[in-house]
Order: C-alpha cells, then sequence, then structure tokens
C-alpha cells in the first residue's frame, strides 16, 4: 500500500530545498501519564527540532498543570497549547484527534508531531484523515522538512519517503532520537481551543498496568529478554535477579508471552516493544525476524542459546553456546 | 444477539512473514515478484474474530470481506471465504494503495454495505504503518479500539481490552465502531480442504476505483528504499569469564 514503486521525480526536487525556520512550525502533542511526560515525548521533540522553525507543545488533561510546568522547561518548545477538561481525563483518541484538527485549523502548523507509541499510533492516524493528509509513521530519521526516513518490513528495509501533503503528520521512533533536555526560559502559555464533546464515542471502564520497580523497557540502556528457552514463567526470576544486578529492564519473545511466561507489555519485536539499549541480553530466544525488528539497534548483543545455529547469533557481538540454567546464574554472580 | 449483525473485515495481501525479503537492484522497493504473499497476519486474526463472533450468535452475523488491490488480492479473499466469511468484495487497483486511500476506498464500501462493526489488523507487516483502521474511524466519525486482545459484544455495544504501553486497557463503545486486533485477540483457524473448495462457489463482488468514486492518488512518495545496515555479528565467546571480561574490557557496557 506504501508506494515503493519509484514514482517519476520532477527534475527540480534533486536539488530538494531545506527547511528554514522562516515556513516550519511543528505542533507537539504530548504523551502523559500520572502527571509525568512520558519519555517518548521527549525523543519525538528531538525529532521536531530537526525540522528547524518553532514547536507549540499541546497538553491535553482533566488536570493538566504539572505536566504544563514540565513541558515548559523542555528544550526547544516555545509555546504551549493547554487543553483542560474531563474529556482528556483518559487518552481517548476520538476527544485527542478533535483537539488536534481543531487546533490545526485555527493556528496552521506546517507539522504534527507525536511518539510512535501505543497512544501516538491510535490518536494521530484518525486526525490525519479527518485532515485529508497522508501520515509518516515511525521515523527514524528526518532529512528535510518533507522527506523522513522509516523502517518498512520489519526493520529489513529502510525506505526514505516524501510527502506531498501540505500538512505533514509524523510518528517517531523513539529509540532513533535522543531525548530533549531542558530549557532556561519556560515557554509561554495559552489555551487551546475547546472541543464539544461528542457522546456517542468510546469510554474509559478501566486499565491494569503492569508494576514493576525495574527501568522502562523502552528507554532502559540495557534490556535482557527472555525466550521460548526459559521453559516457564518462575525461571524468568533468574532474569530479574540479573537484571536488577545491573540496573536492566526484562523484556521477551513473542514465544514467551504466547505461553505464558510474563504478561503481553513485556514483548520485544515488529509488534511489540521496539528497544535500542547499549545493552541487550537475549537468553534462550532463537532470533525470529520479527523478534530482531525490535531489538537490533542495540549497541551491543549479546545471547545466550544452546542452539549454535540460532539465528541470533549471526546479530550478537558476543554469543555464548551453552545452557541458559546454568550460564545465567554464573553471570549473574560474577557481575 | 437479537438482531443481525454485519461486519466487514478488511484483509490486506502481504508477503508472507516467514519470507527474507530483499531490496531490488535499482534500490526502490523491496522484491514482490516471484515472493510468497499471504493474507496479512492481523487481518487473519480479524477475520476469525468476526467468524467467532457469528458462531457465538448461532449464524445471525453476516461476515463480509473486502480487499482493496491487485488481481491477486482475490486470492486472500478465498482464503477469508475458506475461513467462513460469507461473501467477499474486491476492490481492484493496478496502482499501490496507501492507507489513507484504503480509509477512503473501506468508508465507501461501509457506506454501501452498512456494516456495524468494521475489523481491520493493527498494522500490515509489509508497510508497517499501523494507520488504516484509525484512519477509517476518522473519516467515518465512528468511535474506534485499536490493538484488541479481548472483545465483548453486546446489544449495539462493545466491551473492548486493548494492549497499551505498560499493560492494558477496556473501553467502551457504542456500534457502529471500528475495531483493530493485536495479537492475542485469538488464534485464527486454518481452512479446510472441503472448505477451501465450497469458498470457490461463495460470491466475490468486484468493484473499481471508479465504482467508488474515490481519490486514491499517493500522498506521498518514496525515494529510495535500501538494506539496513549490516551487523558485524558471529563472536563466540567460550565461557562466562571470557563474556563478563569482553563485556567490561572490550564492548565496555558493564
Amino acid at each position: 500500500m506504501f508506494a515503493l514503486r519509484r514514482t517519476a521525480l520532477p527534475a527540480f526536487s534533486l536539488a530538494r530545498t531545506y527547511a528554514t525556520s522562516g515556513n516550519v512550525s511543528t505542533l507537539l502533542l504530548v504523551e502523559h501519564k500520572d502527571n509525568k511526560v512520558a519519555a517518548s515525548t521527549l525523543n519525538a521533540l528531538t525529532a521536531a527540532s530537526k525540522l528547524g522553525g518553532s514547536i507549540t507543545a499541546l497538553v491535553a488533561g482533566n488536570a493538566p498543570d504539572t505536566v504544563v510546568s514540565e513541558v515548559a522547561k523542555l528544550s526547544g518548545v516555545s509555546k504551549i497549547l493547554v487543553a483542560k477538561s474531563d474529556a482528556f481525563t483518559h487518552a481517548l483518541p476520538e476527544s485527542h484527534a478533535t483537539l488536534l484538527v481543531e487546533t490545526q485549523k485555527k493556528h496552521g502548523f506546517t507539522h504534527l508531531v507525536a511518539s510512535h507509541s501505543a497512544f501516538g499510533k491510535n490518536v494521530m492516524p484518525r486526525a490525519a484523515a479527518i485532515l485529508d493528509v497522508a501520515q509518516v509513521s515511525d521515523i527514524t530519521g528526518v532529512e528535510s522538512a518533507d522527506t523522513f526516513v522509516r523502517p518498512i518490513y520489519a526493520g529489513n528495509a529502510i525506505a526514505t519517503v516524501k510527502s506531498n501533503d501540505g500538512i505533514k503528520v509524523i510518528t517517531v521512533r523513539n529509540t532513533a532520537f535522543p531525548a530533549a533536555g531542558q530549557q532556561d526560559s519556560a515557554a509561554s502559555q495559552e489555551d487551546a481551543p475547546s472541543i464539544s464533546a461528542d457522546k456517542n464515542l468510546a469510554e474509559f471502564v478501566s486499565e491494569h498496568m503492569q508494576k514493576s520497580d525495574r527501568p522502562e523497557l523502552d528507554s532502559a540502556t540495557r534490556v535482557i529478554a527472555g525466550g521460548r528457552g526459559m521453559k516457564n514463567g518462575e525461571n524468568f526470576g533468574m532474569l530479574y535477579e540479573l537484571a536488577d544486578k545491573i540496573g536492566a529492564a526484562v523484556g521477551a519473545s513473542r514465544a514467551a508471552v504466547d505461553a505464558g511466561y510474563v504478561d503481553n507489555s513485556l514483548q520485544i519485536g515488529q509488534t511489540g516493544k521496539i528497544v535500542a539499549p547499549e545493552l541487550y541480553i537475549a537468553v534462550g530466544i532463537s532470533g525470529a525476524i520479527q523478534h530482531l525488528a525490535g531489538m537490533k539497534d542495540s549497541k551491543t548483543i549479546v545471547a545466550i542459546n544452546k542452539d549454535p545455529e540460532a539465528p541470533i547469533f549471526q546479530v550478537a557481538d558476543y554469543g555464548l553456546v551453552g545452557d541458559l540454567f546454568t550460564a545465567v546464574p554464573e553471570l549473574t554472580k560474577k557481575l | 444477539m437479537s438482531s443481525n449483525l454485519r461486519i466487514l473485515v478488511a484483509c490486506k495481501r502481504v508477503v508472507d512473514y516467514a519470507v527474507k525479503i530483499r531490496v531490488n537492484a535499482a534500490g526502490t522497493a523491496v522484491e514482490t515478484a516471484n515472493v510468497k504473499h499471504s493474507m496479512n497476519p492481523f487481518d487473519e486474526i480479524g477475520t476469525e474474530q468476526a467468524i467467532q463472533i457469528k458462531e457465538k450468535s448461532g449464524g445471525k452475523v453476516e461476515v463480509i470481506a473486502v480487499s482493496c488491490g491487485s488481481d491477486k488480492s482475490q486470492e486472500t479473499l478465498r482464503t477469508a471465504l475458506a475461513m467462513g466469511a460469507d461473501r467477499a468484495i474486491f476492490v481492484e487497483s493496478a496502482e499501490e494503495l496507501q492507507p489513507l486511500a484504503v480509509a477512503k476506498l473501506l468508508k465507501a464500501v461501509v457506506e454501501k454495505e452498512k456494516p456495524d462493526m468494521v475489523i481491520l489488523g493493527k498494522q500490515a507487516i509489509d508497510d508497517d504503518s499501523n494507520q488504516t483502521g484509525q484512519m477509517l474511524a476518522g473519516l467515518l466519525n465512528w468511535p474506534q479500539a485499536t490493538f484488541a486482545s479481548k472483545v465483548e459484544l453486546a446489544e449495539k455495544a462493545m466491551t473492548v481490552t486493548r494492549e497499551v504501553d505498560g499493560g492494558v486497557e477496556t473501553i467502551k463503545t457504542p456500534l457502529p465502531a471500528i475495531l483493530t486486533t493485536d495479537l492475542r485477540l485469538n488464534v485464527p483457524r486454518y481452512a479446510s480442504l472441503p472448505n477451501i473448495m465450497k469458498a470457490k462457489k461463495k460470491p466475490l463482488t468486484k468493484l473499481t476505483i471508479a465504482d467508488l468514486a474515490v481519490d486514491v492518488k499517493p500522498r506521498l512518495e518514496t525515494l529510495k528504499v535500501t538494506e539496513p545496515p549490516k551487523r558485524q555479528g558471529g563472536k563466540l565467546v567460550e565461557s562466562v569469564d571470557d563474556l563478563v571480561d569482553k563485556l567490561k574490557n572490550e564492548a565496555k557496557v558493564l
């Protein structure tokens, strides 16, 4: 569906003009939960700053004050639009997309940006369709204000894509951009346009979040992941011990999740989380295409597997062929 | 359910998930000629979900499979029919279709067929966009329940458990609504040989882009496609001691 065919390019496009601060104005949709800005929004902000031009942040919530003051201090944010309403208590896409569209109509941004998180993925395409523009999903690079790099086919090919729409709607792969820092002067604030409530849409019922003291999987600098080779959920205890010793997050392959060893939210891969830590330790994971899609941009990859033919060894910087049930405790002891 | 329900299921023909893809020599696209294709795995889950709803209702649900694309997309629709869909709609397009174009075509089909629910996969494994369901919901101004891992239908409403970052969330939407499937929703059935034979006789309606009067002009232009950087993998260590030493002194990550 993506135009993978090369379309004929007019000659002048070869000398592409790059974005100048005069014509780019970006709206960043801020994701937050429990009064804290989501880490992935900081990465999306860095991507937004690569577009050149001004960055306005949109913060929506029923009581967003704490989040607004946090966002005001983020490097590169010049203005914050605040939408305070009970309609935004939960991250429902219907209200958030309507807000984005109304904000766009009033302010006329050139770019709408959010992180490619469950929230961003849910909201942004809905808004893009209402605005009748395409979306460029999960970008890993900004070439210019209209040209972006993104992985396709589970990361087995990298496409460079130019958007010909007047408004560029973009979601950002958080691991591809560093987190934005702080700035000295706080951004100014303004009210976002109000939206009328549509009663005929979705309502929030409940949520169940996995509680953990370990770092968040998608922003951790070290990740240890277990696969089918772990044999059961109890054996993941070994990985937790090792993880706690080196301050790592714990993840899993699809096989481990499907077998019920750990919760779905720990899945790493094409359809789960994408991670790119300094150190990734794959334990009892064979290395299917779909799993590699989620971790092969890690800086250093270690594989522990008893099968020397496992594809994971083809991407691992260090491979240990052996029984994980002896190797992992030994590793924990020696660190 | 007392009343009849109509479910539209969107299915995309994609390069099979197990295929190790290759970028073409010109660096303009992924090689798709002579490569095994099959139904997008998330769409199989969507088809399965529709059929399970039908089975629970005692057959009072009509399941319509729809696919947009090249002539060969009809094979994908036959698969959906063999799994248990009642009939199929094929929207023929020689051109590549981007998510916004597909969402508009599906909107036109929805307006013709008036389903109570449209089920799509959460993403196609070729373009990995994760957009079409949300776009369709936006165009129709219907509620959307994306990344669903559990669905319960009641009279004129559904309760959906969604996979979100860090856990799950449950929402309730009135019907009509859009549902997009996550991996955990179900395990799709295999089509049996007799059902594959029967599927050949089930109705398949062909439509063209012109029939639906939709502008499908691509908005995104792919300038180039490249191979991802190769990793220098493949170094084996002898022991845990060796591994610890390498991580501390060579990679300096511990």
